[in-house]
Protein backbone atom coordinates (compact mmCIF):
# COMPACT_ATOMS: atom_id res chain seq x y z
CA UNK A 1 0.00 0.00 0.00
CA UNK A 2 1.46 2.98 -0.68
CA UNK A 3 1.01 6.81 0.53
CA UNK A 4 1.01 9.45 -1.52
CA UNK A 5 3.06 12.45 0.04
CA UNK A 6 0.19 14.82 0.86
CA UNK A 7 -1.55 12.18 2.30
CA UNK A 8 1.69 10.70 4.87
CA UNK A 9 1.98 14.66 5.31
CA UNK A 10 -1.52 15.22 6.32
CA UNK A 11 -1.67 12.17 8.50
CA UNK A 12 1.30 13.65 10.52
CA UNK A 13 -0.19 17.31 10.54
CA UNK A 14 -2.91 15.60 12.01
CA UNK A 15 -1.02 13.22 14.64
CA UNK A 16 0.65 16.58 16.11
CA UNK A 17 -2.60 18.70 16.10
CA UNK A 18 -4.42 16.06 17.83
CA UNK A 19 -1.24 15.71 20.44
CA UNK A 20 -1.84 19.43 20.95
CA UNK A 21 -5.38 19.74 21.74
CA UNK A 22 -5.22 16.22 24.14
CA UNK A 23 -2.51 18.16 25.84
CA UNK A 24 -3.87 21.65 25.77
CA UNK A 25 -7.50 20.31 27.22
CA UNK A 26 -6.09 18.62 29.83
CA UNK A 27 -4.46 21.87 30.61
CA UNK A 28 -7.53 23.53 30.53
CA UNK A 29 -9.75 21.09 32.57
CA UNK A 30 -7.29 21.31 35.54
CA UNK A 31 -8.73 24.61 36.36
CA UNK A 32 -12.27 22.95 37.07
CA UNK A 33 -12.31 19.25 36.84
CA UNK A 34 -15.49 18.68 37.79
CA UNK A 35 -18.54 17.85 35.28
CA UNK A 36 -22.36 18.73 35.13
CA UNK A 37 -25.59 17.99 33.28
CA UNK A 38 -27.68 20.38 31.88
CA UNK A 39 -27.46 24.28 31.84
CA UNK A 40 -25.24 25.30 34.67
CA UNK A 41 -22.52 24.10 36.77
CA UNK A 42 -20.46 26.09 39.96
CA UNK A 43 -18.87 24.91 43.17
CA UNK A 44 -22.11 25.00 44.83
CA UNK A 45 -24.06 22.78 42.52
CA UNK A 46 -23.51 18.91 42.56
CA UNK A 47 -21.15 17.31 40.18
CA UNK A 48 -22.13 14.64 38.28
CA UNK A 49 -18.27 13.47 38.66
CA UNK A 50 -15.36 14.93 39.63
CA UNK A 51 -11.57 13.91 38.42
CA UNK A 52 -8.87 13.37 40.80
CA UNK A 53 -6.89 16.03 39.12
CA UNK A 54 -5.11 19.06 41.17
CA UNK A 55 -6.72 22.08 39.96
CA UNK A 56 -4.41 24.60 38.57
CA UNK A 57 -6.15 28.04 37.54
CA UNK A 58 -3.06 29.28 35.68
CA UNK A 59 -2.66 27.23 32.90
CA UNK A 60 -5.78 28.07 31.40
CA UNK A 61 -4.36 31.23 28.83
CA UNK A 62 -1.99 29.19 27.03
CA UNK A 63 -4.39 26.03 27.10
CA UNK A 64 -7.31 27.84 25.08
CA UNK A 65 -4.62 29.65 22.78
CA UNK A 66 -2.77 26.23 21.79
CA UNK A 67 -6.28 24.36 21.95
CA UNK A 68 -7.86 26.82 19.13
CA UNK A 69 -4.85 26.72 17.03
CA UNK A 70 -4.45 22.79 17.14
CA UNK A 71 -8.08 23.12 16.22
CA UNK A 72 -8.07 25.26 13.51
CA UNK A 73 -5.39 23.10 12.00
CA UNK A 74 -6.83 19.98 12.32
CA UNK A 75 -9.98 21.55 10.87
CA UNK A 76 -8.40 23.11 7.72
CA UNK A 77 -6.02 20.05 7.31
CA UNK A 78 -8.46 17.62 7.96
CA UNK A 79 -10.73 19.00 4.93
CA UNK A 80 -7.68 19.01 2.85
CA UNK A 81 -7.08 15.14 3.81
CA UNK A 82 -10.46 14.18 3.03
CA UNK A 83 -10.84 16.15 -0.20
CA UNK A 84 -7.49 14.35 -0.88
CA UNK A 85 -8.13 11.00 -0.21
CA UNK A 86 -11.75 10.87 -1.90
CA UNK A 87 -10.20 12.19 -4.90
CA UNK A 88 -7.24 9.49 -4.42
CA UNK A 89 -9.58 6.96 -3.33
CA UNK A 90 -7.43 6.67 0.00
CA UNK A 91 -9.97 5.09 1.65
CA UNK A 92 -9.70 1.35 0.29
CA UNK A 93 -11.92 -0.48 3.14
CA UNK A 94 -11.79 -3.79 1.13
CA UNK A 95 -8.44 -3.89 3.01
CA UNK A 96 -10.06 -3.52 6.19
CA UNK A 97 -11.48 -6.27 8.01
CA UNK A 98 -15.16 -5.63 9.38
CA UNK A 99 -14.42 -4.60 12.87
CA UNK A 100 -11.82 -1.57 11.87
CA UNK A 101 -14.28 -0.36 9.28
CA UNK A 102 -17.36 0.11 11.58
CA UNK A 103 -14.23 1.59 13.87
CA UNK A 104 -12.50 4.20 10.97
CA UNK A 105 -16.19 4.58 9.92
CA UNK A 106 -17.57 5.63 13.77
CA UNK A 107 -14.66 7.63 14.39
CA UNK A 108 -15.09 9.90 11.17
CA UNK A 109 -18.90 10.31 10.84
CA UNK A 110 -19.30 9.85 14.76
CA UNK A 111 -16.85 11.43 17.17
CA UNK A 112 -15.34 13.70 15.10
CA UNK A 113 -18.51 15.71 14.55
CA UNK A 114 -19.60 15.11 17.94
CA UNK A 115 -16.45 16.58 19.49
CA UNK A 116 -16.33 19.34 17.01
CA UNK A 117 -19.91 20.75 17.57
CA UNK A 118 -19.93 19.75 21.63
CA UNK A 119 -16.68 22.20 21.72
CA UNK A 120 -18.46 24.85 19.60
CA UNK A 121 -21.65 24.56 21.66
CA UNK A 122 -18.80 25.90 24.80
CA UNK A 123 -18.40 29.33 22.56
CA UNK A 124 -20.48 31.81 24.10
CA UNK A 125 -20.31 33.84 20.36
CA UNK A 126 -20.86 30.57 18.42
CA UNK A 127 -23.79 29.35 20.31
CA UNK A 128 -25.21 33.04 20.23
CA UNK A 129 -25.37 32.64 16.47
CA UNK A 130 -26.48 29.09 16.46
CA UNK A 131 -28.62 29.10 19.88
CA UNK A 132 -29.90 25.01 19.05
CA UNK A 133 -26.93 23.40 19.40
CA UNK A 134 -27.93 24.12 23.19
CA UNK A 135 -31.08 22.59 22.33
CA UNK A 136 -29.35 19.17 20.77
CA UNK A 137 -27.03 18.55 23.64
CA UNK A 138 -28.94 19.90 26.62
CA UNK A 139 -27.30 22.68 27.29
CA UNK A 140 -23.46 24.23 28.15
CA UNK A 141 -22.36 21.69 30.89
CA UNK A 142 -24.17 18.91 28.81
CA UNK A 143 -22.14 19.84 26.17
CA UNK A 144 -18.87 20.07 27.76
CA UNK A 145 -19.89 17.08 29.76
CA UNK A 146 -20.17 15.01 26.32
CA UNK A 147 -16.87 16.71 24.95
CA UNK A 148 -14.70 15.28 27.63
CA UNK A 149 -16.28 11.75 26.81
CA UNK A 150 -16.10 12.02 23.42
CA UNK A 151 -12.68 13.25 23.28
CA UNK A 152 -11.26 10.37 25.42
CA UNK A 153 -12.56 7.96 22.71
CA UNK A 154 -10.63 9.44 20.24
CA UNK A 155 -7.01 9.70 22.93
CA UNK A 156 -8.05 5.61 23.02
CA UNK A 157 -8.89 5.14 19.17
CA UNK A 158 -5.85 7.10 18.31
CA UNK A 159 -3.36 4.56 20.95
CA UNK A 160 -5.27 1.77 19.56
CA UNK A 161 -4.37 2.66 15.73
CA UNK A 162 -0.96 3.67 16.21
CA UNK A 163 -0.70 0.09 18.04
CA UNK A 164 -2.30 -1.70 15.33
CA UNK A 165 -0.43 0.02 12.63
CA UNK A 166 2.81 -0.58 14.23
CA UNK A 167 1.92 -4.07 14.73
CA UNK A 168 0.59 -4.98 11.48
CA UNK A 169 4.00 -3.00 9.82
CA UNK A 170 1.74 -0.53 7.94
CA UNK A 171 3.42 2.30 9.89
CA UNK A 172 6.25 1.98 7.31
CA UNK A 173 4.06 3.47 4.80
CA UNK A 174 3.24 6.54 7.14
CA UNK A 175 7.59 6.98 8.03
CA UNK A 176 8.09 6.84 4.12
CA UNK A 177 9.90 3.50 4.93
CA UNK A 178 7.92 1.26 2.73
CA UNK A 179 6.77 3.89 0.14
CA UNK A 180 6.96 2.70 -3.85
CA UNK B 1 -18.16 37.68 -19.58
CA UNK B 2 -15.11 37.94 -17.80
CA UNK B 3 -12.21 35.43 -18.75
CA UNK B 4 -10.70 32.96 -16.56
CA UNK B 5 -7.38 34.50 -16.48
CA UNK B 6 -9.06 38.34 -15.59
CA UNK B 7 -10.70 36.82 -12.88
CA UNK B 8 -7.85 35.15 -11.65
CA UNK B 9 -5.77 38.65 -11.88
CA UNK B 10 -8.27 39.85 -9.65
CA UNK B 11 -7.97 37.91 -7.03
CA UNK B 12 -4.65 39.55 -5.62
CA UNK B 13 -6.44 43.06 -6.21
CA UNK B 14 -9.45 41.96 -4.34
CA UNK B 15 -7.17 40.24 -1.61
CA UNK B 16 -5.63 43.23 -1.00
CA UNK B 17 -8.44 45.83 -1.25
CA UNK B 18 -9.71 43.19 2.12
CA UNK B 19 -6.47 43.44 3.61
CA UNK B 20 -6.62 47.13 3.64
CA UNK B 21 -10.18 47.57 4.30
CA UNK B 22 -9.64 44.79 7.26
CA UNK B 23 -6.84 45.80 9.07
CA UNK B 24 -8.44 48.61 11.26
CA UNK B 25 -10.66 45.82 12.45
CA UNK B 26 -8.95 43.29 13.76
CA UNK B 27 -7.99 42.82 17.23
CA UNK B 28 -4.78 43.71 18.82
CA UNK B 29 -1.61 41.79 18.60
CA UNK B 30 0.71 40.80 21.34
CA UNK B 31 3.69 39.18 18.79
CA UNK B 32 2.40 36.06 20.30
CA UNK B 33 2.52 32.89 18.62
CA UNK B 34 -1.50 32.31 18.61
CA UNK B 35 -2.24 35.87 16.91
CA UNK B 36 -2.90 34.05 13.59
CA UNK B 37 -5.26 31.52 15.26
CA UNK B 38 -7.41 33.92 17.45
CA UNK B 39 -7.48 36.44 14.72
CA UNK B 40 -9.14 33.59 12.60
CA UNK B 41 -11.42 32.99 15.42
CA UNK B 42 -12.62 36.57 16.06
CA UNK B 43 -13.12 36.84 11.83
CA UNK B 44 -14.69 34.06 11.17
CA UNK B 45 -17.47 34.56 14.86
CA UNK B 46 -17.91 38.60 13.44
CA UNK B 47 -18.91 37.14 10.21
CA UNK B 48 -21.55 34.55 12.13
CA UNK B 49 -22.42 37.72 14.25
CA UNK B 50 -22.76 39.95 11.66
CA UNK B 51 -26.41 40.47 12.46
CA UNK B 52 -26.13 41.15 15.91
CA UNK B 53 -28.05 38.25 17.28
CA UNK B 54 -28.41 38.57 21.29
CA UNK B 55 -27.63 35.49 23.01
CA UNK B 56 -30.26 33.38 25.02
CA UNK B 57 -31.85 34.94 27.82
CA UNK B 58 -33.78 32.76 30.27
CA UNK B 59 -36.81 32.78 32.56
CA UNK B 60 -36.34 33.98 36.04
CA UNK B 61 -36.81 30.57 37.67
CA UNK B 62 -33.39 29.67 35.91
CA UNK B 63 -31.62 31.93 38.09
CA UNK B 64 -28.94 30.28 39.74
CA UNK B 65 -28.41 30.52 43.48
CA UNK B 66 -25.05 31.86 44.96
CA UNK B 67 -23.73 33.00 42.15
CA UNK B 68 -19.68 32.65 42.53
CA UNK B 69 -18.13 35.14 42.94
CA UNK B 70 -14.31 35.16 42.04
CA UNK B 71 -11.05 37.45 42.08
CA UNK B 72 -11.50 40.79 43.82
CA UNK B 73 -14.83 40.58 46.27
CA UNK B 74 -14.38 43.70 48.54
CA UNK B 75 -11.84 46.04 47.69
CA UNK B 76 -9.66 47.02 50.11
CA UNK B 77 -9.10 50.54 48.96
CA UNK B 78 -9.83 53.71 51.43
CA UNK B 79 -11.87 55.66 48.34
CA UNK B 80 -13.63 52.29 47.67
CA UNK B 81 -14.77 51.57 51.48
CA UNK B 82 -15.52 55.08 52.12
CA UNK B 83 -17.75 55.19 49.16
CA UNK B 84 -19.61 51.76 50.03
CA UNK B 85 -19.71 53.12 53.10
CA UNK B 86 -21.92 56.17 51.82
CA UNK B 87 -23.68 53.90 49.63
CA UNK B 88 -22.22 55.16 46.68
CA UNK B 89 -24.05 58.40 46.72
CA UNK B 90 -20.75 59.58 46.11
CA UNK B 91 -19.84 57.38 42.85
CA UNK B 92 -18.72 59.11 39.59
CA UNK B 93 -18.26 57.35 36.26
CA UNK B 94 -15.63 59.37 34.25
CA UNK B 95 -16.26 59.22 30.66
CA UNK B 96 -13.13 60.73 28.52
CA UNK B 97 -11.46 59.99 25.02
CA UNK B 98 -13.21 60.95 21.67
CA UNK B 99 -16.76 62.02 23.16
CA UNK B 100 -18.12 65.51 22.85
CA UNK B 101 -19.19 65.78 26.01
CA UNK B 102 -16.83 64.49 28.70
CA UNK B 103 -17.71 64.14 32.49
CA UNK B 104 -18.89 62.37 35.19
CA UNK B 105 -21.98 60.33 35.75
CA UNK B 106 -23.54 59.56 39.11
CA UNK B 107 -24.97 56.21 39.95
CA UNK B 108 -28.42 57.99 39.64
CA UNK B 109 -28.05 59.14 36.44
CA UNK B 110 -27.47 55.82 35.32
CA UNK B 111 -30.39 54.55 36.94
CA UNK B 112 -32.39 57.52 35.40
CA UNK B 113 -32.07 56.60 31.89
CA UNK B 114 -33.85 53.22 30.70
CA UNK B 115 -32.25 50.50 31.87
CA UNK B 116 -31.96 47.03 29.95
CA UNK B 117 -33.24 44.04 32.24
CA UNK B 118 -31.77 40.21 30.77
CA UNK B 119 -31.72 36.72 32.71
CA UNK B 120 -28.09 35.30 31.07
CA UNK B 121 -25.39 32.73 31.11
CA UNK B 122 -22.26 33.74 32.74
CA UNK B 123 -19.42 31.37 31.25
CA UNK B 124 -16.44 31.48 33.15
CA UNK B 125 -13.08 30.76 31.19
CA UNK B 126 -12.69 27.92 34.21
CA UNK B 127 -15.58 25.62 32.96
CA UNK B 128 -18.42 26.65 34.89
CA UNK B 129 -21.33 28.64 34.01
CA UNK B 130 -24.42 29.90 36.01
CA UNK B 131 -27.11 31.98 34.73
CA UNK B 132 -28.28 36.03 36.88
CA UNK B 133 -30.54 38.33 36.34
CA UNK B 134 -28.65 41.49 35.32
CA UNK B 135 -30.21 45.32 34.86
CA UNK B 136 -28.29 48.25 33.83
CA UNK B 137 -27.75 50.69 31.19
CA UNK B 138 -27.26 49.45 27.52
CA UNK B 139 -23.06 50.88 27.11
CA UNK B 140 -24.47 51.97 23.63
CA UNK B 141 -26.46 54.70 25.20
CA UNK B 142 -24.19 55.51 27.76
CA UNK B 143 -21.92 56.44 24.76
CA UNK B 144 -24.64 57.83 22.88
CA UNK B 145 -25.22 60.06 25.83
CA UNK B 146 -21.50 61.56 25.56
CA UNK B 147 -22.11 62.49 22.09
CA UNK B 148 -19.17 59.76 20.54
CA UNK B 149 -17.30 60.64 18.23
CA UNK B 150 -17.13 59.22 14.75
CA UNK B 151 -13.47 58.19 14.65
CA UNK B 152 -13.90 56.23 17.73
CA UNK B 153 -13.17 52.55 17.95
CA UNK B 154 -12.40 50.87 20.99
CA UNK B 155 -14.10 51.74 24.22
CA UNK B 156 -11.14 51.47 27.86
CA UNK B 157 -12.48 50.32 30.83
CA UNK B 158 -10.43 50.68 33.82
CA UNK B 159 -11.54 49.03 37.15
CA UNK B 160 -11.01 50.26 41.26
CA UNK B 161 -9.20 46.69 41.41
CA UNK B 162 -6.47 47.89 38.93
CA UNK B 163 -8.03 45.90 36.04
CA UNK B 164 -8.14 46.85 32.74
CA UNK B 165 -10.16 45.72 29.51
CA UNK B 166 -11.14 47.03 26.02
CA UNK B 167 -14.11 46.15 23.38
CA UNK B 168 -14.32 47.38 20.15
CA UNK B 169 -17.67 48.89 18.58
CA UNK B 170 -18.85 45.56 17.55
CA UNK B 171 -19.40 44.44 21.23
CA UNK B 172 -19.51 47.56 23.02
CA UNK B 173 -22.44 48.86 21.24
CA UNK B 174 -24.53 45.38 21.16
CA UNK B 175 -27.91 45.85 22.75
CA UNK B 176 -26.90 43.11 25.74
CA UNK B 177 -23.64 44.70 26.98
CA UNK B 178 -24.68 46.37 29.91
CA UNK B 179 -23.33 48.63 32.56
CA UNK B 180 -25.31 46.81 35.10
CA UNK B 181 -25.89 47.81 38.51
CA UNK B 182 -28.39 45.66 39.34
CA UNK B 183 -28.61 41.54 39.83
CA UNK B 184 -31.44 39.32 40.09
CA UNK B 185 -33.73 42.20 41.44
CA UNK B 186 -31.35 44.06 44.22
CA UNK B 187 -28.39 46.15 44.08
CA UNK B 188 -25.58 44.53 42.31
CA UNK B 189 -23.47 42.90 45.76
CA UNK B 190 -20.45 44.40 46.15
CA UNK B 191 -18.86 40.37 45.61
CA UNK B 192 -19.78 41.39 41.81
CA UNK B 193 -18.65 44.30 41.52
CA UNK B 194 -20.86 47.03 43.09
CA UNK B 195 -21.75 49.84 42.39
CA UNK B 196 -21.88 48.88 38.60
CA UNK B 197 -19.81 45.74 36.58
CA UNK B 198 -19.52 45.43 32.78
CA UNK B 199 -21.71 42.42 31.11
CA UNK B 200 -20.23 41.57 27.75
CA UNK B 201 -22.56 38.06 26.86
CA UNK B 202 -21.05 36.99 23.84
CA UNK B 203 -17.56 36.70 25.72
CA UNK B 204 -16.09 34.57 28.24
CA UNK B 205 -16.49 36.02 31.66
CA UNK B 206 -13.14 37.58 32.21
CA UNK B 207 -14.48 40.26 29.85
CA UNK B 208 -16.90 41.29 31.72
CA UNK B 209 -14.94 43.43 34.72
CA UNK B 210 -16.22 43.82 37.54
CA UNK B 211 -16.07 47.58 39.79
CA UNK B 212 -15.85 49.71 36.58
CA UNK B 213 -14.65 53.08 37.59
CA UNK B 214 -13.48 54.77 34.73
CA UNK B 215 -14.06 54.74 30.79
CA UNK B 216 -12.15 55.94 27.78
CA UNK B 217 -13.23 56.21 24.53
CA UNK B 218 -9.65 55.89 22.05
CA UNK B 219 -8.94 55.49 18.23
CA UNK B 220 -6.04 53.31 18.63
CA UNK B 221 -5.40 50.72 21.69
CA UNK B 222 -1.08 51.17 21.14
CA UNK B 223 -1.08 53.70 23.64
CA UNK B 224 -3.34 52.40 26.25
CA UNK B 225 -1.23 51.72 29.34
CA UNK B 226 1.15 48.84 28.14
CA UNK B 227 -0.77 48.41 24.75
CA UNK B 228 -2.25 45.02 24.79
CA UNK B 229 -5.72 46.06 25.24
CA UNK B 230 -6.48 44.37 28.36
CA UNK B 231 -4.56 43.21 31.64
CA UNK B 232 -5.29 40.00 30.32
CA UNK B 233 -2.78 39.92 27.96
CA UNK B 234 0.42 39.90 30.67
CA UNK B 235 -1.47 36.97 31.88
CA UNK B 236 -2.28 34.79 28.54
CA UNK B 237 -5.28 35.47 28.12
CA UNK B 238 -6.74 36.34 24.32
CA UNK B 239 -8.24 39.94 24.01
CA UNK B 240 -10.82 38.20 22.07
CA UNK B 241 -12.59 36.05 24.36
CA UNK B 242 -15.71 34.37 22.09
CA UNK B 243 -13.59 31.28 21.61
Amino acid sequence: MSHNLLVRVTHWINFLSFVALAVSGVAILMAHPRFYWGESGYFDTPAAFELPLSVNLDQTGWGRDLHFLAAWIAVINGSIYVVWSLVLRHFRFTEYKYLQRLAYLSVIFGLLPLTILTGLTLSPAVTAAFPMLFAIFGGRQSARTIHFFAADLLVLFLIVHVIMTIRSGSVNSMIGAGAK
Amino acid sequence: MISRRKLLAGIPAAGSVLLTACKDSLPPSFGSFFDASNTLTFASHRLLLRNQPLVREFTRDKITKNFPAINETNPKSDRYQHLLAGGFSEWRLPIAGLVSKPGELSLETLKRLPSRTQVTQHNCEQGWSAIAEWTGLPLGRVLQEVGMLPQARYVVFHTVDGWWDSLDMFDALHPQTLLAYGMNGGDLPVAHGAPVRLRVERQLGYKSLKYVSRIDVTEHLDDVEDGTGAVGAAYGYSWYAGI
